[in-house]
């Protein structure tokens, strides 16, 4: 048997009281395209950020080739030949993609001999990138192209990519495998961080499973189902969402006109010309790539930023665009932020602080007139935790010491607590374990069914085809006309969030 | 030694902190007295204990501790929302000409409504003064901290002119002096040596207390400090917030200069504050940017300034140790500080295997 290129033995990192990774082990084949499977907070990152030597493990030991070794920082990491990918990318947007890609590099060079180079590796790979093109301009698929390319020029050993097609199209993930594929013919270890079970059981050999910081299965993906890999990242079986028939569809509730708001910055989006309207009973999803205007509209949507004209949002029959978001709340409107620290929740304050930031307009009893009471706000946070089930260590802890999906559940279930006629949610699970997901899946679900009307931006079709009534697809600030989830296929929404229904083509199209 | 981030914030170190930073500063202290030939023990009871030691000087120490837990305060609820106003000195200053313009042209008015015109004029000097940094950053983003301290020079230098021209005492031997007030236009003396600027501070300090805990205000102060996103989440305006710090905390600090001038200057002259301004964001950060806070970390600092004199004619220091002492303390506030957020990781011992 050959000796694996990569092995991690009994690895134990602790923050604190928290065991993130309890004797982890893990060992890569050169060649093999590895998943690494686990819910939120399993502690996968933490794993993988000792690997690239962004952590130091409390205990254990890693071997490269057979050699005992210590990564230290991430430049030693690079320098054995182990490459990483982010979830969020690290390029400077006001750079060239071969300015960025120089910048990683541990030795001098000359950007023009360099971009000589990139093309070449570029299209060696099928990986088109313009070295000269400015990456606030580009897509987010052709950043995470050069994100790889700069790994590549580097010849890897070992390559880990977090959740890599969170952000890509279905077309997009498509060509990313094929590259994948080729590395892996090459000798190339890939280690495949993903919650799409789908993709890991075409595209990985092995798998290794963590849940709760423990490894708990090492299988071949090929062979398992979908199903059973959830049970075991999830340790149980994950109900489906229940969706009561749609009742008769009320009055409009949300419509919104001819909506354009100017870009707020170089590398903003601007929203062009959006028109949708929403029923009483009704969840409207936004499906699209990230990066295209969900942002944009969601802070249109709330009011963060107001509208030019009144007439292009209209609730209830009032025409509110240029009313602010407190104003918006209190006709019953609801917003759940895509970012929960620092949007939806501040991270320093505790629980019950972070219930006055959204309710003191809106709920008499938390403020009213000049002063806040706290003892109300508390009641209204144990109420939350109670009916949401938000886990958590303390009574009243700060925002940030919760995990991602009990943030998650207690952000959205502040909103829902006022029970809001019209709800605006941008991104309902990200980064949610699969249980957290379900379980706020069916309560926008029940919510809708007692006649409020919902907005869920999302970029997880996986989930817009479990909850939503019909579909439109916002790229590049415009948004297609909203079509019944049962007309649509995971294919022509794929193609709409490539732009296939842009009126105007007047950008350049970098598309490969 | 390397720092690591905490979990949560730790609630133990933030009230340790100052406490800390004090014994540093005390050992500091010590160890500049014994470089300079001082008996450090000595130094340290000249210093900090002996100004405790009589009624006197204990009355001086409120007096002084008046201007500073005002300014303090004030700052205090600014820095809490990230608004950086370095420049109280400045609406110090702003306030006092505003204040000191009643009795310099109105020198016969006399009545209660002087004292209160005065006190008025002064908060609105400082406000106003305030104000031109809010507006600069709200309208050009201009990074309040340069604006803020470089307008103290400004009207510092508009005072300086103003006592010298047209200001001046005509009967005053051509000192850059203007009259000296009287009557109503000082403030009334609780008892020998304790007059009402005294009781002001320390209930604006107490308002603006129950206004950061109690109140909506507070409460969009402390998130737009905190996380300006959320706090355009909450529907709080980041510009608004930014004009309402700097009325607040100018408003103040020009409230303190029209006690200052009003009780123990006594009259406009170039030199009305030695460097209130400056040491109220020490009382700031030393009281945990809490207005409460600010009134026991004001009479810290108040007893600085009583110290550095008490050793300068007892023990031949010069004063400028006054200055040293805030800085250092400062300093120590500051490091500390970083422990609430960060703890200290011990180095690993493990070796460096390169491969």
């Amino acid at each position: 048997m050959t000796v694996p290129l990569l092995e991690v033995q009994d690895i134990v990192k602790v923050f604190g009281t928290l065991k993130a990774n309890d004797n982890v082990s893990l060992a890569i084949m050169p060649g093999e395209i590895h998943a690494f499977l686990g819910e939120n907070g399993a502690g996968k990152s933490t794993l993988v950020k000792m690997i690239y030597g962004a952590l130091q493990p409390t205990s254990g030991n890693m071997r490269w080739h057979g050699k005992p070794i210590k990564i230290q920082n991430p430049a030693e990491a690079r320098a054995l030949g182990i490459g990483m990918v982010f979830q969020h990318f690290s390029l400077f947007d006001a750079l060239t993609a071969a300015e960025n890609i120089a910048l990683a590099l541990p030795e001098a060079y000359d950007i023009s001999g360099l971009s000589k180079r990139i093309t070449s590796v570029s299209k060696d790979y099928g990986l088109l990138v313009d070295p000269h093109a400015a990456v606030g301009d580009l897509s987010v698929g052709e950043r995470q192209r050069i994100e790889i390319l700069r790994c590549l020029l580097q010849k890897p050993k070992l390559l880990i990519m977090d959740e890599p097609t969170s952000v890509l199209t279905p077309q997009e993930a498509g060509q990313l495998f094929i590259v994948l594929r080729r590395l892996a013919a090459e000798g190339c270890a890939v280690l495949y961080i993903s919650h799409r079970l789908e993709e890991v059981m075409s595209l990985c050999s092995a798998a290794t499973i963590l849940r709760h910081g423990k490894v708990v299965a090492r299988l071949d993906p090929r062979r398992e189902t979908a199903a059973s890999l959830a049970r075991l990242m999830v340790g149980a079986e994950v109900a489906p969402v229940k969706s009561v028939a749609v009742a008769a569809h009320s009055a409009e509730r949300l419509v919104l006109q001819n909506l354009s708001l100017a870009a707020d910055g170089a590398f903003a989006v601007a929203l062009r010309d959006i028109s949708l309207s929403v029923a009483g009973g009704e969840i409207v999803a936004i499906a699209g790539v990230a990066g295209n205007g969900q942002g944009e509209l969601f802070d249109a949507l709330s009011g963060e930023r107001r509208l030019t004209r009144d007439q292009m949002l209209r609730v209830d029959g009032q025409a509110i665009g240029k009313m602010g978001i407190n104003g918006r709340r209190k006709l019953g409107m609801a917003f759940v932020a895509e970012e929960r620290l620092g949007h939806g929740a501040v991270p320093e304050l505790n629980l019950s602080s972070n219930m006055v930031l959204t309710r003191h307009a809106s709920d008499a009893a938390i403020a009213r007139g000049m002063l806040v009471h706290m003892d109300q706000a508390e009641i209204a946070k144990e109420r939350i935790v109670k009916n949401h089930d938000v886990r958590k260590g303390k009574i009243d802890p700060e925002a940030r010491s919760l995990s991602g999906g009990n943030l998650q559940k207690f952000v959205m279930g502040r909103e829902l607590d006022r029970n809001p006629g019209i709800l605006i949610i941008n991104q309902p699970t990200w980064g949610v374990d699969a249980g957290a997901a379900a379980a706020i899946r069916q309560a926008i679900v029940d919510l809708s069914r007692l006649g409020s009307a919902v907005i869920v931006i999302s970029q997880d079709l996986d989930e817009i085809f479990e909850i939503a009534d019909r579909i439109a697809v916002i790229s590049r600030g415009q948004l297609s006309e909203a079509l019944p989830a049962s007309e649509l296929t995971r294919e022509s929404i794929g193609l709409l969030m490539a732009g296939a229904h842009e009126e105007t083509s007047r950008e350049k199209n970098h598309a490969a | 030694m390397r720092l690591e981030k905490r979990a949560e914030r730790s609630a133990a170190m933030a009230l340790a902190s100052p406490f800390i930073a004090l014994g540093l500063t005390v050992v500091t202290a010590a160890i500049i007295f014994a470089l300079r030939g001082i008996d450090p023990l000595n130094g340290l009871y000249v210093y900090f204990i002996k100004p405790l030691t009589a009624l006197w000087s204990v009355e001086q120490l409120l007096v002084k501790a008046t201007p500073l837990v005002l300014i303090g305060a004030g700052l205090a609820v600014a820095y809490r929302a990230n608004v950086w106003n370095i420049g109280a000195e400045g609406q110090l200053t702003a306030g006092a000409i505003m204040a000191g313009m009643i009795p310099v042209m109105l020198p016969n008015w006399q009545s209660p409504l002087t004292l209160l015109l005065m006190l008025l004029f002064g908060a609105i000097g400082g406000m106003a003064w305030g104000s031109i940094s809010a507006f600069l950053k709200n309208r050009f983003n201009a990074n309040e901290i340069l604006t803020s301290l470089m307008l103290v020079y400004v009207v510092q230098l508009l005072l300086d002119w103003l006592v010298r021209g047209p200001w001046r005492d005509p009967k005053g031997f051509n000192f850059p002096k203007s009259i000296t007030f009287t009557d109503w236009q000082m403030l009334p003396y609780i008892t020998s040596g304790i007059h009402l600027g005294v009781v002001i501070a320390l209930v604006m300090a107490l308002v603006l207390g129950f206004v950061m805990t109690r109140t909506l205000k507070g409460f969009e102060i402390t998130v737009s400090g905190l996380s300006p996103r959320a706090a355009r989440f909450s529907g709080f305006s980041q510009q608004r917030t930014v004009m309402f710090c700097f009325l607040l905390s100018g408003g103040l600090a020009g409230l303190a200069g029209a006690i200052e001038i009003s009780s123990v200057v006594g009259q406009l002259q170039p030199q009305i504050s030695p460097g209130y301004g400056f040491a109220a964001i020490i009382v700031a950060f030393l009281g945990r940017l809490s207005p409460v806070g600010a009134i026991l970390a004001g009479l810290l600092l108040a007893l600085s300034y009583i110290g550095g004199e008490a050793v300068q004619t007892a023990l031949q220091v010069p004063e400028k140790i006054t200055r040293v002492i805030q800085g250092v303390l400062l300093f120590y506030v500051l490091a500390c500080d970083s422990l609430i957020n960060y703890r200290i990781a011990g180095l690993s011992a493990a070796t460096h295997v390169r491969a």
